[in-house]
C-alpha cells in the first residue's frame, strides 16, 4: 500500500494557515545536501521540487515533531497547528 | 483572567493522571488539551500497564475501554526471512490483577479524561498552550492560542508530551535533537476476532505483543512491534532518528519492509489497513532529563523523557509521574508554598521511584548500541546461523555441527571481537 493512499485514511481538519515555516530557504539551497527532511518525515511533507527548493505539504502533517529534531540545520519552524486543526486520530 | 490552583498542560496519561491524583485533592485543577478532546492527538504502539493504571484509577479494567490484556510476550530478531524467537506467556495474566492491557488511545484516553471530569477536572479542548505566564521571576499561569487566552495558576504541571514546547520556552528542557529521539510509524489493520485468536494461539480476549529486532529495523538502534487488539492489529517500526538520517530509508518503507516479511505477512493475511499513524519517543534517557522543576512548574511524562525503552515502558511511568506530579501540587498549595524549594519533592520523589531509577539503571545503554552498529546487523545473522546449523539434522555428526556452529559465528566475529562485545554489554548495563 503506498504512503498517499495511506494518508487517506488519516482524518485532518485542515487549517488554513501553515503551521510549519522553512526559516531561510537559502538554507536548504546552498548549506544543504543530504535534505533529510525528504526521508525521515514519516508523511513525506517535504518534497525536493522542480523549482529547486523544498515544498512544505503542511496538510499531510501527522505532527509527530520528526522533522524539527531532525533537520540537520536546525531550519524547520514546527510548531503545532491552532487549537482544533491538524490531525484527528480515529484510533490512536 | 480565570484561575486554578492547577493548570496541566496536555491530556495524555501524564496530564491527566496529575489532573485526577490533584483534583481528588481538592485543587481547582484544569487540563488544556489542544485536540478535539483528549486522545485525538495522542499515539503509542499501544501496551497500558496494569500497576501503574490502578494506583490512578483502582480497578480501572471494570470500565475503561481496553483491547486485550497481554498474556504473551514474544521477544525475537529477523534476519531475512529467518526468525529466532522467544516467548513467555501466562495464562494467569488474562484476569485481574493483570500485567498489561493493549489500548487505542483515542479511546483510552477520552475515556481517563472522563475520570479527571469525575474527580472535578475542568478539560478546555481546542487550545494550545504557548508559554508559562511569569509576574516578574514568578510563573502565575500560562498563555494559550486563545484571544484573552491567558489563565492563571499556583501551579503549572507540563505534561505536552514529547515536542516540550512550553518546557524549552522556560528553560527547563533542551530542543529535541537526533540521538534522543526515535520515530515510530504505525498502522492499525482490521482483522476478525476468530483470526487474531486463532493466529496467536489465543482464547477469546486473550492479547499478545511480539516485538522484532535485528532486520526489521534494517539493523538500526530500534524495534519493530505487533500487538493484538479486539478486533484490529497495531503494527509499527520505530527507529532512533539519528541512524535514519543517514540511511536511504524512510519511515514508511521500513514499516512496509516489515510487513513484507514472511512471518509478518502471514500475521496480516486479509487484514485491511485502517489508520497510519506516527510518532516521537523520546529516548535520550536519564543523561536527557530536563529540569523537573521550578517555582510553581513541574515536568511530567514524555516531556520529562520519562520512557524506559529497553523495556518498553514509557505510559507507566507517565501515569506515575503524573499521580506524584499532582499529589505534590496539591500538598504545596495547601501549605501556600509553591518555591522551588518546596517542590523540590516532586524530584526526590521521582527519584525515589522506580522511574528514575530505571532510567538511571539503563543510562548507558542508548550510546552502547549507537557506538556499536554492528550488534543488531550481526548479531542477528550469527544467531540465526548458528540456530539453523543447530536444527538441521543430516549426515553431518553433532560434534562438528558444534564445531561449525562456532567456527561460522567466528568467521562473523572474532573471538576477541566477541569478548570486547561482551564485557562492552556488561559495562553498559550496570
Amino acid at each position: 500500500m503506498k504512503l498517499d493512499d495511506k494518508l487517506y485514511l488519516v482524518r485532518f481538519n485542515t487549517d488554513k494557515q501553515s503551521h510549519i515555516k522553512i526559516t531561510d530557504p537559502e538554507v536548504c539551497v546552498k548549506q544543504c545536501k543530504d535534505r533529510p527532511c525528504t526521508r525521515i518525515c514519516p508523511a513525506h511533507v517535504y518534497d525536493w521540487d522542480e523549482e529547486e527548493r523544498i515544498a512544505v505539504g503542511y496538510e499531510g502533517c501527522l505532527e509527530c515533531g520528526t522533522c524539527r529534531a531532525g533537520c540537520p540545520h536546525g531550519n524547520i519552524e514546527w510548531n503545532y497547528p491552532r487549537g482544533g486543526f491538524g490531525v484527528s486520530w480515529k484510533n490512536g | 483572567m480565570e484561575t486554578f490552583d492547577v493548570i496541566i498542560v496536555g491530556g495524555g496519561p501524564a496530564g491527566l493522571s496529575a489532573a485526577i491524583s490533584a483534583a481528588k485533592r481538592g485543587m481547582r485543577t484544569c487540563v488544556i488539551e489542544r485536540g478535539d478532546y483528549p486522545g485525538t492527538k495522542n499515539v503509542m504502539g499501544g501496551v497500558l500497564y496494569t500497576w501503574a493504571t490502578d494506583k490512578v484509577v483502582p480497578e480501572f479494567w471494570l470500565e475503561a475501554p481496553l483491547e486485550r490484556p497481554v498474556i504473551e510476550q514474544r521477544y525475537g530478531i529477523l534476519s531475512g526471512n529467518e526468525i529466532l524467537s522467544v516467548a513467555y506467556r501466562d495464562p494467569d495474566w488474562d484476569h485481574p490483577p493483570y500485567n498489561a492491557h493493549t489500548v487505542l488511545r483515542v479511546k483510552f484516553d477520552r475515556w481517563l479524561a472522563k475520570q479527571a471530569e469525575s474527580a472535578g477536572a475542568m478539560i478546555i479542548t481546542e487550545t494550545v498552550v504557548h508559554d508559562l505566564l511569569y509576574q516578574g521571576q514568578e510563573v502565575v499561569g500560562v498563555r494559550t492560542g486563545r484571544q484573552e487566552g491567558d489563565l492563571g495558576a499556583k501551579i503549572v504541571i507540563l505534561a505536552e508530551g514529547v515536542n516540550n514546547f512550553v518546557a524549552q520556552k522556560a528553560g527547563l528542557a533542551k530542543p529535541l535533537n537526533a540521538e534522543n529521539v526515535a520515530v515510530v510509524v504505525k498502522e492499525i489493520i482490521s482483522l476478525t476476532p476468530e483470526k487474531i485468536e486463532d493466529r496467536f494461539c489465543l482464547e477469546t480476549n486473550q492479547g499478545a505483543t511480539i516485538e522484532l529486532f535485528g532486520e526489521s529495523t534494517q539493523g538500526m538502534l530500534g524495534t519493530a512491534f505487533i500487538y493484538t487488539n479486539k478486533d484490529s492489529i497495531s503494527i509499527g517500526v520505530g527507529v532512533l532518528l539519528h541512524p535514519l538520517i543517514h540511511t536511504k530509508w524512510t519511515p514508511h518503507d521500513l514499516l512496509e519492509a516489515f510487513k513484507a516479511k514472511l512471518y509478518v505477512k502471514r500475521l496480516l493475511q486479509g487484514g485491511e489497513t485502517k489508520e497510519y499513524l506516527a510518532h516521537l519517543i523520546p529516548e535520550g534517557g536519564y543523561n536527557a532529563m530536563p529540569r523537573l522543576y521550578r517555582q510553581g512548574v513541574m515536568v511530567v511524562g514524555d516531556t520529562a523523557m520519562f520512557v524506559n525503552a529497553i523495556h518498553r515502558e514509557g505510559s507507566n511511568l507517565a501515569m506515575t509521574s503524573g499521580k506524584i506530579a499532582g499529589e505534590v501540587a496539591a500538598e504545596a498549595i495547601h501549605a501556600g508554598d509553591v518555591s522551588e524549594a518546596n517542590l523540590r519533592h516532586y524530584e526526590k520523589r521521582v527519584r525515589d521511584s522506580f522511574i528514575i531509577k530505571d532510567l538511571y539503571k539503563f543510562r548507558k545503554t542508548g550510546n552502547f548500541f549507537e557506538e556499536n552498529p554492528h550488534l543488531l546487523k550481526l548479531y542477528p545473522e550469527i544467531a540465526c546461523n548458528a540456530m539453523k546449523v543447530f536444527f538441521t539434522a543430516n549426515e553431518t555428526p553433532k560434534k562438528e555441527v558444534y564445531k561449525n556452529m562456532m567456527k561460522m559465528t567466528f568467521k562473523k566475529r572474532s573471538r576477541s571481537e566477541l569478548t570486547k562485545d561482551i564485557i562492552h554489554a556488561w559495562r553498559a548495563f550496570q
